[in-house]
């Protein structure tokens, strides 16, 4: 194993990454279905912020700061989620392929999702919340049950515990396959609710997952720099004083929980996890210090920009899922191609 | 089994002929108009929908409907005590013998448990009734209407494939006639009122090309799909809750009560959607999933519902 030079991150960089969120993050709430014209929008803004007189009429300034603010700012932060929780994993497992569903937090979330929806529709209909909550659980479960597998075998070793979530990953999907197999008629509202897509529920959604994404992002960012120790290899990291296994639960819990956050509200998004954190390792540099807290602005930005042209490319709505990959690929092996050699 | 068919054929030529006899030779070669005896009026030949021919040589009396829609017509028609077997969805009326088969993935197998003789279907999913015809049974294809003369058509011919020509006539003639009365007492705003049909909660509707939507083109609503191409998506495409703020419509229809639990108050609560003049005067009109999405002979509670609720915004001024 080649040492990576360090990179720090420079207060520049940063400084861009933030121009590059809110610039997307302005552009979003500028352009949407509805026409209210952004110079008309921004005049809204104005007048929110030092006060006067808004130009928009009451439903106008309901579509604004209901609808198109709220998901916007949901689409930063499960966006951000991933592509952290990526970077983390990848780290974690020193595998380039590992992605926040690994453990069986994608399939721990579908089937908790298909099992409410199948067998207590009720319970969806009494609280919207329901199918968020029980995918959150389901996400949680997941990876408790991978990571149980892989103790039972004694110490927690990175390939037994990939193993252990493969497994697990396999058993849940099966499951909820059965599940739903069994009852057709609802076959719809799951996979509207697998393939992804941010539903508009006003500021709860956002609300409700940002104390675990945020909670998340500052272990993450705090322990960046471990995360580079342990990237050495796990008798290396003992001999710099940390012990592997407790970093690795610690991180995985974090990475999970931020997950489990954003499947709960916006089902499966895949890619976001693999090419934001690779794309910034190829383009910035190599160091946890680096990918971690530019993972979390690019992926912000990255799905802003995904769910902008979900939300609008279409008179109704594409599952963001298939924004994500088809813009992201080509684009992802763009980069690929021109920087192959400096990727681990 | 062959024998049995033949001579069931033997005995119903011998009937139309003493029919034809008795009657003076009023109508020839099995018209079915002329059957006035239940029985009669078979062997029977008909053009189906879909522009082919379907014979049937003696009186259906083991039906299997898996259409929810064909099921309605059925039982308005007068045929209920033939039907054998119904789909799973077809859960009206409520004494049709529900069962487990299904009108999405038919399986020919579990059909001909019920020995059928006639099979209502309103898709020919993979080939049901080339497969059917396999083994001696008949299928009735009954597509989805796309205008209101379809489906008063398939209520005549429902009648007469079951025997039942002059109910099934009387059927679509009396249908007709309410649709067309409830429509000429409605009032004609002369702005006309703008309307949204709600499928499912991700907002799915439908635009005025879909039967449905000349439902409710009969009241002159103007649908705030349409756009520039009403026909784009099948007639069925989705919106966004933004687009359905701004277009602010008069009317909001629910069509997914049943299926996905929506509400008046459901919709209320939903963000923004409190600005909208149709859920602050209160017109947002729940509807029955089932009529909304059949054409079948209910469709007239639909049309009144429909009427209702037009009335209901013109009397707010």
């Amino acid at each position: 194993m080649t040492t990576r030079p360090v990179t720090r991150l420079r207060a520049r960089t940063l400084a861009g990454g933030i121009a590059v969120l809110l610039a997307t993050m302005l552009m979003a709430v500028l352009i949407g279905a509805a026409e209210l014209g952004w110079q008309r929008v921004l005049a809204e803004i104005w007048a929110q912020l030092v006060g006067g007189t808004s130009p928009l009429s009451e439903r106008e300034a309901a579509i604004l700061w209901q609808l198109r603010v709220p998901r916007v700012l949901l689409a930063g932060a499960v966006g951000a989620a991933l592509a952290m929780s990526g970077a983390a994993f990848q780290g974690v497992f020193r595998n380039p392929l590992a992605d926040p569903f690994l453990l069986g937090a994608a399939a721990g979330a579908g089937m908790a999702a298909t099992i409410v929806v199948v067998f207590a529709p009720a319970l969806t209909l009494w609280a919207a919340s329901a199918l968020p909550v029980a995918a959150f659980a389901g996400a949680v479960g997941g990876v408790a049950l991978s990571w149980l597998l892989s103790t039972s075998y004694g110490g927690v070793s990175p390939t037994t515990l990939l193993l252990a979530g493969v497994a697990v990953s396999a058993f849940l999907t099966a499951v909820q396959t059965f599940v739903q197999q069994l009852n057709a008629d609802t076959i719809r509202q799951v996979y509207n609710w697998m393939l992804g897509g941010l539903a508009i529920t006003g500021w709860a959604d956002f609300v409700s997952v940002i104390p675990y994404i945020g909670a998340a992002a500052v272990v993450l960012m705090v322990c960046a720099r471990l995360l580079d120790v342990l990237s050495l290899g796990d008798a290396e990291a003992a001999s710099l004083g940390v012990n592997p296994g407790r970093l690795r639960l610690l991180l995985i819990s974090a990475a999970s929980l931020a997950t489990a956050a954003a499947v709960s509200v916006s089902g499966l998004i895949g890619f976001v996890g693999i090419i934001v954190p690779h794309f910034i390792r190829l383009t910035v540099g190599a160091s946890y210090r680096v990918i971690v807290p530019l993972s979390v602005l690019g992926g912000a930005s990255f799905l802003i920009v995904a769910d902008q042209i979900a939300r609008t490319a279409m008179p109704g709505e594409l599952p963001i899922g298939v924004v994500t990959a088809f813009a992201g690929a080509p684009f992802f092996i763009i980069v690929l191609r021109r920087n192959a050699e400096k990727l681990w | 089994m062959r024998s049995h068919r033949w001579s069931m054929r033997r005995v119903a030529a011998a009937v139309s002929v003493l029919a034809l006899t008795i009657a003076g030779c009023a109508d020839r070669e099995g018209d079915s108009r002329s059957a006035s005896a239940a029985d009669s009026g078979f062997p029977l030949t008909v053009t189906t929908p879909d522009g082919g021919k379907l014979t049937l040589e003696s009186k259906p009396e083991r039906i299997v409907s898996l259409s929810p829609t064909a099921t309605e017509m059925l039982y308005a028609v007068g045929a209920g005590d033939q039907v054998v077997a119904v789909d799973d969805q077809s859960n009206y009326p409520k004494d049709a013998p529900r069962t487990k088969l299904s009108g999405l993935t038919p399986s020919p197998d579990k059909i001909s448990d019920y020995a059928p003789d006639l099979v209502v279907v309103d898709n020919d999913v993979d080939n049901l009734s080339a497969t059917l015809d396999k083994i001696g049974t008949k299928t009735l294809i009954l597509p989805a209407a796309k205008t209101l003369d379809d489906a008063y058509a398939q209520f005549e011919l429902v009648g007469k494939v079951t025997g039942h020509p002059d109910e099934g006539k009387d059927l679509a003639d009396r249908t007709k006639r309410e649709i067309e009365k409830i429509v000429a007492d409605a009032p004609k705003p002369a702005d006309p009122l703008t309307y949204y049909h709600e499928l499912d909660q991700t907002y799915y509707t439908v635009t005025s090309e879909t039967f449905i939507g000349q439902v409710y083109a009969l009241f002159g609503l103007r649908n705030i799909a349409d756009g520039d191409d009403p026909s784009a998506h099948g007639g069925y495409p989705q919106l966004s809750a933004e687009k359905i703020i701004e277009a602010d419509p008069d009317l909001i229809f629910l069509a997914d009560t049943i299926c996905c639990g929506q509400s008046p108050e459901t919709v209320r609560k939903r963000p923004g959607w409190d600005t909208l003049t149709a859920v602050r005067n209160g017109h947002v009109i729940a509807l029955d999933d089932d009529i909304a999405s059949r054409w079948g002979p209910r469709i007239v509670d639909l049309v009144r519902t429909i009427a209702d609720a037009v009335e209901k915004v013109e009397g707010a001024g």
